[in-house]
Formats: structure tokens, C-alpha cells, sequence
């Protein structure tokens, strides 16, 4: 096939420098002079433009862009770049060498394999950033709306023109996401029928993973036909979510009909998301359901919310020893007297130890207090039948607490204020002077008999009463970061507090003990505060009166 | 304050006695400086009775006479109980408030996207919060109002559940920028844009960008406009790292001296005792104050190393040098306690370039105070 004058003609200067053994040399490679011609070519090169032969033009053995670059490469002389272009199947890559006499070999590479390798490894890079992309988009929210809304916002964005996520129905309806284009998400809830599309039905039942299946776009129902989605889908398909164990829907990708239709690789990879997309949907749901059990049960355990009753102003703060908690040992409660007559009953306490399972106890100490509200005219029974009960309990814990009956008496607002074995309450008055209710008793929970002595204090307008756990007290910290916070700052806190009400009260106990402890671990603490209002009249607003209150 | 708020004289003086929010803001401040919650209560609901548009009243009469409240301490002409008795009060109309319009929402309301209201940890401030959850409502969004104090785990715990359009975030501490620092990321990393208030974020609001919050605002009015244009959710991104957003972090300076704050605060009170020989017949109070000023330098200045700025720490001295004088206290006692720091931090360059301009700040102090407060709250 070759053909090669070598004999006939003096080898001339570039082609005998590079020697005869280019000839046989397993690349392609060709000299042509610097009028266009072919000077010689090798048996690779041959092979490759059979139209190459000693004289030929350039122009009409080689591709365009070879014969362009020679033209070029004439001009520029020894500074000639390598270029490259396609010929038949192949992807070539030919570098000049420019010889004296204005002749130029081009050596000849076969780069398709790399070219090729190189698409396929961009375009599996893009592919796990995206995947990337997405498994940090999904897994960012525990929120099984976010999860959906970022799903199909993602697949229509990157696997298809729009995208709807079918959830497994929540009692007769599907909760259903739709994206066109990967613009905003909508939401809605409807009674679908599963089977009207190909795959879905068993997708969503949690079949082995079905192959994502080809769908007659005519055969759609409307509901699947999302809105804003113009034209005819050119394409479908199914793809099941797998979650954990159970499937966690099912998300069905369109692409409209002069779009290209889905080719294995990217079923193949729509399902990779899919997978991701539907492990972040069962962490979602499953965190949303126990969330959902969690405040369900947790409900009877928060502190209450306080408001006044019959002019006394009730306030409450409460704070756990762990931030990521909400509930711990210590409890308050306020229990307003049936009638006019009767007194309220407030009661703060602190079941030893902290956590959950100090709050289990703290649940079954005030459900026991509530049923013996009918005691309540009698503290040291109470707390003797409070004992009784803590001591027949699984629990080997113990508590302390404090009682105190509220009684408006005109004017004047009366405490009997009883102490089982915890921090005595300290009152404020009205010039500031702050004084340890004298109350003393045994806790609770720990021997068979209660004693408890029981202190009586008269508050005018102005003054109030405040019960509190050694959480406050024995609060480490300060500047010096190892102090206790102590009664004496406590006591000197509320000289400043004179003529509060309750709630600023216990905001400022909480703020100036929080200060105190800074980042550091602290034990729960509650306060409770109790004050008469400053004026005579009955307290105007209590954030409970709807609409305009009258005094 | 900002008249230019106002509506004309002519327009709400009608026939007979019509509050301005002028007017209602004296009647307001007198009652509120008097404890008297009844009076105070009279005030708003008379507004309201007389037709003023709810926001206004909010913005325009409570909030401003809560900022007077702050500038009255400042001054010392208000005592601390009082404070928090006017602030109480307020809170408890702006609930009445908040009931009493209750009933009578228009159909078709929360139309705006759910949005959540907090404090950054450890900032007990909530009423410009307070104020801004209620403009919100008012305007239409859901709002989930989490109050002071929001421990950033219990934060993160609520987005999960409710997934809101925005967080908006309220700090009036500067100390507490690190902790709202912590509070955005994590909020932004479960994909949800936070809208940060609060006088902590500096003039303008500076440090807010440097926290990289999606937005900021300097008032409750702002906030609801931006919030009505929409945040655009952020861009999840897998490794955020607190040294990203402030490289200067990596110089150890921040870590360091919050770390050993304690022991900070101690040697720069035994410096001060040295130094300062009458130390030595301060009582018991006088001594606890004197640690506590220099805790609060401290801290100001552990921020100042964390935002990289020492406009941080010279406006605080030159807020409390206010406070100082204002109770009869020259602004120079703070000197020799950033003199004694500087000795103690000699090896943290940044640290020693913010105590220099410091100490110049307090040197080039005239001696009129002006009694700023310490920033523009709600």
C-alpha cells in the first residue's frame, strides 16, 4: 500500500536527519513541503489517508484541519503549535517539526481512547459533585417537606424537565411535590390512583426495586401531568425511593418531547439519587415521628405556663441542666383554688438527680399532688401522703420541695409557705428588704414520717415571694469562673426587685444566674415567683384577657 | 428617635382629643416610669380604640418609649428594677395586644411564610423580638416566637419540626456574637436563610455580614420588608468551618484568651491591686464590681479578637466611660485595668493593638458624657 520513492529520490534534509526507521515506526506520520504536497508518509500514516502519496496536495489526502494547520504551520516556522481535530471515528493530535528547508513532519497521535475517557471521567465528576451536592442538600433538613421540596427541586433541575415525588399515602391521600425546571416547589395532598401509571403502584408498595420503566407519555392521568409543564412529555419514568426498609416514594421524571430521552446511564443514575434522596426521606420521617412521640409525651412534663389568679401574679422559669433538653428534676406548678374562697397552690420541687428519668419522677409527683389538692388546707399531710407515696414507688429517689397556699384577703395577700427539705423561700418587700420565709422539714421520698413546720407571711401591694431551687444557688461561675452564686447575690438581687411584678422577677433571677454560670455546666434550675401588684386595682393585662379587660 | 415616622399633626388630631404618637408616647413613658401598668395599658388600647394601625403603635410608641427606658439607665436616671418593670409591662400589653387582635384577623391571613423568632443564647433582651414576631403577625406571616435565650440546640430542634421560610435572629449583647455566629451556621446548614437584628451587629450592622447572615435589618420594620421580598435560601454546603467565615481565627488569639478568661480576670485584678494601692480598703461590693468591669473588658475584648475589629471594644469603654459618668465616676478608672491586660497579653499582637486604641479612646474622651445607649434596639 505504501507508496514510498526513497530509491528514486536523494532523502532530503529533515527526512534524512530523523533517519530511515521513521518509516516503520508504529505512529502515523507524514513530511509535506511548504507548498502543500506530500513528501513522504509512513506505513501508519498510509493506512490512515490512503490518498497520501508522494506528491499528492495536502488539500486532498488529509482532513481540512490538518491541511489549515500545515498553511499555518508554513508561516510560523520553528514556533508551529500541535492542533488537533477528527478524522473518520478517530481523534487525532498532530505535532509539527519544522525542518530548515521549510518542510514539516507531522507526527500523528491516535488520542480517541483518551478523548473518550476524558468525557466519561467529566462527566462522571459532575455526576458525583452533584450527587455530593444533593446528599448535602438532603441531608441538611430533617424535615420530611424540606426533603421533598429539595428532591424534586434537584431532579428537575438535573435529571429531567419536571419532577413530582409521590409519598406513600397518609391515610387515603398522597402527599405529592411537583418542580418544573427546578423552580418552586408545590405542595398538595391527593387521591390518586397508584396504578394509573406504570411502576408507581408497585414503587410505593415496596416491591423489590422495580427497573425504572418506560412510560407512553399519552397514558398519563392529568394529576401526573404537573402543572406548567408545557408541551407533551416527550419521555417518563419511575423511579423508586428506597428508604429504610420501607419504601419512602416514589419520584417520576419528565422530559418533554424534544427533549432526548433517558438513556441506561442516566436511569442507572437517577436511581443513585433516588436511593439517596429516599434514605433522606426515612431519616426525615422517622425523626418527624419521634419528635412527634417525644412532645406527645414529654406535654404532662414541660413546666406550665403561669398566669395570675385573683390578683396574685404567678411566674415561672425554668431551665434544664442540658440545652439540648427541655426537662430535668426540677418542677413547678400552680393549682388555683376551686373557688373564690379557696387557696391556690403553688408548689416548686427538685427530684434528686437530673435528666429524663428525674423528670419521669417529677411527672408522678405532680399528677399525686394534683390528687391530693383536697388536702392542701393541711401541708404537712400532704407532703406525709406525698411521702408515703414516694417511698412505695420503683423509683429509689428522693425529692424536695416547697408548698405554698395563695389567699386574697383584700388588701393584703396570705402565704402559708411549707419547706420539705429544700431552699426556704425568700420575700420581698416593698423597701426592698428581703427576709428566709422560717419554714423547715424533712424531704420527701426518704424516711417513713414527714415532719414540716409551716410559715405564715402577710405580702402588701408590691411585695412578693420567691421559690427557687439550689440550681440558682449553687450555680458555679462568675468572673472568677468558680464561684458559687450563693444566697447572699440571690438576696441582693432581689432587693432591686421591690414592686416587680412576677414575671420580671423571675426574668431577673434567671438572667443574673445565667450570667453567672456563662458556658459553663450548671444543674437545673427553676424559680417561681408570687407577687401582689403594685396598684390598687386588679392587674390590667395579663396576656390572657382577650380583647379590651376591665378593671 | 425618628419624628419623620410620624404622621403629620393635622392627620390624627380630629375632632376632639386624638393621641398622637407623639402625645401617647409621654402619656406611655409617664406610666411606665410610674409602674403603672393600668395607665400604660390605657394609653395603647385608646390608640387602638381611635383606629392607629396596630404596627404603629408597636413601633412608634412602645418600642420608642422602650428605648427611652434603656437610655433613662444609661443615664442613671432609672434604676435597674424599674427597667425591668417597664419592660415587663410592655411585654404584657403587646401580649394583650396580640389577643385582642386575635379574633378579629381577616380571612386570608398568614398568607406570608412561616417564620421563626429567637434569641441568640444567652441574650435575655427578648422584647425587641417581641415587638418584631408581633409586626410579623401582623402582617400576615406565621410566626413561632421562641423568646430569649434559645439554646441553638433547641433552635435546630424546632427548624426540623416546622421548616420556616427564615429565622429572624435577635442579639443585643456584642459578647454574644460568637454564640449568634454558631447560632447562623447551624441554622443555615439544614438549609434555612437567617435574618439577624439587634444592636450586637454593630453600626450599620456590620458584623452581620461578617457572620455571613442572609440579611440584616435595623429595625422590625425593615426586617418585615425584607422578610416580604423574600431571603433566599442558602446555599447548603457540606464544611463550614467557623475560621471560613473569619480567617484571622487561626492566629489562636479569640481562643486563647476566652479560654483562659478566668484566670485572665484574676491576674489583671492582682495587677490592678499592685498597682493601685487604695484597692486594698475597697469593701466586698466594691471589689466584686471592680472584677466585674474588668470580666466585661474581657469579654469585649475576647470579641473584638473574634469579629477582628477594635471599634468593638473602644465603643464599649466609651459606653460604659457614659455610664460611668453618669453616676459620678470618672471614664478613667477603666485605664489602668486595659494597662494591667496589656501586660498580661504581651505575646497576642492583635490583642495589644486593640488595648492601645483603647486606652486612646478613654484618653481622648471630653469630659461631657453623651449618654448614647448602647445600641438601636426593635
Amino acid at each position: 500500500m505504501t507508496t514510498f520513492e526513497g530509491a528514486s529520490r536523494q532523502p532530503r534534509g529533515l527526512v534524512r536527519h530523523v533517519g530511515a526507521s521513521w518509516m516503520q515506526a508504529p505512529y502515523p506520520a507524514l513530511v509535506a513541503d511548504a507548498a502543500g504536497g506530500v513528501v513522504q508518509a509512513n506505513a501508519a500514516a498510509a493506512r490512515l489517508f490512503p490518498g497520501a502519496v508522494s506528491g499528492a496536495w495536502l488539500d486532498t489526502a488529509v482532513p481540512g484541519w490538518l491541511a489549515d494547520a500545515h498553511r499555518r504551520a508554513s508561516d510560523d516556522g520553528a514556533s508551529a503549535r500541535p492542533v488537533r481535530g477528527r478524522h473518520e471515528d478517530l481523534t487525532l493530535e498532530a505535532h509539527p517539526t519544522v525542518g530548515a528547508d521549510g518542510d514539516i513532519v507531522w507526527w500523528l497521535v491516535d488520542d480517541t481512547d483518551r478523548v473518550l475517557a476524558e468525557t466519561a471521567l467529566q462527566s462522571e465528576r459532575r455526576r458525583t459533585a452533584f450527587l455530593a451536592d444533593a446528599s448535602t442538600q438532603l441531608l441538611a433538613s430533617l424535615n420530611v417537606q424540606r426533603c421533598m421540596e429539595v428532591t424534586v427541586q434537584l431532579a428537575a433541575a438535573n435529571l429531567a424537565d419536571a419532577a413530582m415525588l409521590v409519598l406513600p399515602a397518609a391515610g387515603r391521600r398522597h402527599p405529592l411535590a411537583v418542580s418544573v425546571g427546578g423552580g418552586p416547589v408545590r405542595h398538595s395532598s391527593a387521591r390518586i390512583d397508584p396504578a394509573a401509571v406504570s411502576g408507581l403502584a408497585e414503587a410505593l408498595q415496596g416491591f423489590p426495586p422495580v427497573p425504572s420503566r418506560w412510560i407512553d407519555p399519552a397514558t398519563l392521568p392529568p394529576w401526573a401531568n404537573p402543572e406548567g409543564f408545557d408541551g407533551p412529555a416527550g419521555s417518563v419514568v419511575v423511579t423508586p425511593l428506597p428508604g429504610h426498609g420501607v419504601p419512602a416514594g416514589a419520584l417520576i421524571l419528565l422530559r418533554r418531547g424534544d427533549h432526548a430521552a433517558f438513556d441506561a446511564s442516566e436511569e442507572v443514575f437517577a436511581r443513585i439519587f433516588a436511593a439517596r434522596a429516599g434514605a433522606a426521606l426515612s431519616a426525615a420521617r422517622l425523626y418527624t415521628e419521634q419528635a412527634g412521640i417525644t412532645a406527645t409525651l414529654m406535654v404532662e412534663l414541660l413546666p406550665p405556663k403561669l398566669h395570675q389568679v385573683q390578683g396574685v401574679e404567678f411566674a415561672g422559669g425554668y431551665r434544664a441542666s442540658r440545652d439540648t433538653e427541655r426537662i430535668g428534676g426540677d418542677f413547678y406548678d400552680v393549682h388555683p383554688g376551686a373557688g373564690p374562697g379557696q387557696d391556690t397552690l403553688a408548689v416548686l420541687g427538685d427530684v434528686c438527680g437530673k435528666g429524663l428519668d428525674a423528670a419521669v419522677l417529677t411527672g408522678k409527683i405532680r399528677t399525686t399532688l394534683q390528687a391530693l389538692l383536697p388536702m392542701a388546707d393541711d401541708h404537712r399531710k400532704l407532703l406525709q401522703l406525698l411521702n408515703g407515696t414516694l417511698l412505695t414507688s420503683r423509683h429509689a429517689r428522693y425529692a424536695t420541695l416547697v408548698l405554698a397556699s395563695v389567699r386574697r384577703e383584700g388588701r393584703l395577700t396570705r402565704l402559708r409557705l411549707t419547706s420539705g427539705g429544700h431552699p426556704r423561700p425568700l420575700i420581698v418587700r416593698r423597701n426592698g428588704e428581703v427576709e428566709e420565709a422560717d419554714t423547715a422539714g424533712t424531704l420527701i421520698g426518704a424516711l417513713p414520717d414527714v415532719n414540716a413546720r409551716t410559715a405564715e407571711i402577710d405580702l402588701h401591694p408590691g411585695e412578693a415571694c420567691l421559690l427557687y431551687t439550689d440550681g440558682i444557688t449553687e450555680a458555679r461561675g462568675g468572673p472568677l469562673g468558680d464561684v458559687l452564686f450563693g444566697t447572699r447575690r440571690l438576696r441582693e438581687a432581689l432587693a432591686d426587685c421591690a414592686g416587680m411584678p412576677a414575671e420580671a422577677i423571675v426574668e431577673r433571677v434567671q438572667m443574673l444566674a445565667g450570667e453567672w454560670i456563662g458556658d459553663r455546666a450548671h444543674d437545673d434550675m427553676a424559680v417561681v415567683a408570687i407577687s401582689v401588684p403594685h396598684s390598687n386595682h386588679l392587674t390590667a393585662v395579663d396576656g390572657h384577657t382577650r380583647g379590651r379587660y376591665t378593671a | 428617635m425618628t419624628p419623620a415616622l410620624d404622621p403629620p399633626e393635622h392627620a390624627t388630631a380630629g375632632p376632639g382629643r386624638r393621641p398622637t404618637p407623639q402625645t401617647a408616647r409621654e402619656e406611655l413613658w409617664a406610666a411606665v416610669r410610674d409602674r403603672d401598668e393600668q395607665a400604660a395599658a390605657g394609653v395603647v388600647f385608646d390608640l387602638l380604640d381611635e383606629g392607629a394601625d396596630p404596627e404603629q403603635v408597636l413601633l412608634d410608641v412602645i418600642a420608642k418609649v422602650q428605648f427611652r427606658v434603656g437610655e433613662e439607665w444609661a443615664a442613671g436616671r432609672m434604676t435597674v428594677a424599674a427597667e425591668h418593670a417597664a419592660t415587663a409591662i410592655h411585654d404584657r400589653i403587646i401580649a394583650a395586644m396580640s389577643h385582642r387582635a386575635a379574633p378579629g384577623r381577616t380571612a386570608g391571613a398568614e398568607t406570608a411564610g412561616a417564620v421563626a423568632v429567637a434569641c441568640v443564647d444567652g441574650e435575655w433582651h427578648a422584647l425587641p423580638a417581641r415587638i418584631l414576631a408581633e409586626v410579623l403577625r401582623l402582617r400576615g406571616h406565621r410566626v413561632d416566637f421562641l423568646g430569649a435565650q434559645v439554646p441553638t440546640p433547641h433552635l435546630v430542634a424546632h427548624l426540623h419540626q416546622t421548616a420556616p421560610v427564615a429565622v429572624a435572629l435577635s442579639s443585643s449583647i456584642p459578647t454574644r456574637l460568637p454564640a449568634a455566629h454558631a447560632a447562623i451556621t447551624a441554622v443555615q446548614a439544614i438549609g434555612v436563610p437567617v435574618l439577624v437584628g439587634g444592636a450586637a451587629f454593630g453600626p450599620g450592622g456590620r458584623y452581620a455580614a461578617l457572620l455571613g447572615a442572609d440579611a440584616w435589618a435595623p429595625d422590625a420594620r425593615a426586617a418585615a420588608d425584607t422578610l416580604a421580598r423574600g431571603v433566599p435560601r442558602p446555599v447548603a454546603r457540606a464544611m463550614r468551618q467557623t475560621v471560613d467565615d473569619l480567617p484571622h481565627l487561626v492566629d489562636q488569639e479569640f481562643t486563647l484568651v476566652s479560654r483562659s478568661r478566668a484566670q485572665l480576670v484574676k491576674n489583671t485584678v492582682a495587677g490592678l491591686e499592685r498597682r493601685l494601692p487604695a484597692m486594698h480598703a475597697y469593701t466586698e461590693a466594691q471589689r466584686e464590681r471592680t472584677v466585674e468591669d474588668i470580666a466585661h473588658i474581657v469579654d469585649f475584648l475576647a470579641t473584638a479578637l473574634y469579629t477582628d475589629d477594635a471599634g468593638l471594644l473602644t465603643r464599649f469603654l466609651d459606653w460604659t466611660g457614659d455610664i460611668l459618668e453618669a453616676r459620678g465616676v470618672p471614664a478613667t478608672v477603666l485605664d489602668p485595668g486595659l494597662a494591667v491586660l496589656q501586660e498580661e497579653l504581651k505575646d497576642f499582637p492583635r490583642a495589644l493593638d486593640f488595648l492601645v486604641e483603647g486606652r486612646a479612646v478613654l484618653d481622648g474622651r471630653g469630659s461631657c458624657p453623651t449618654i448614647p445607649s448602647p445600641g438601636n434596639e426593635a
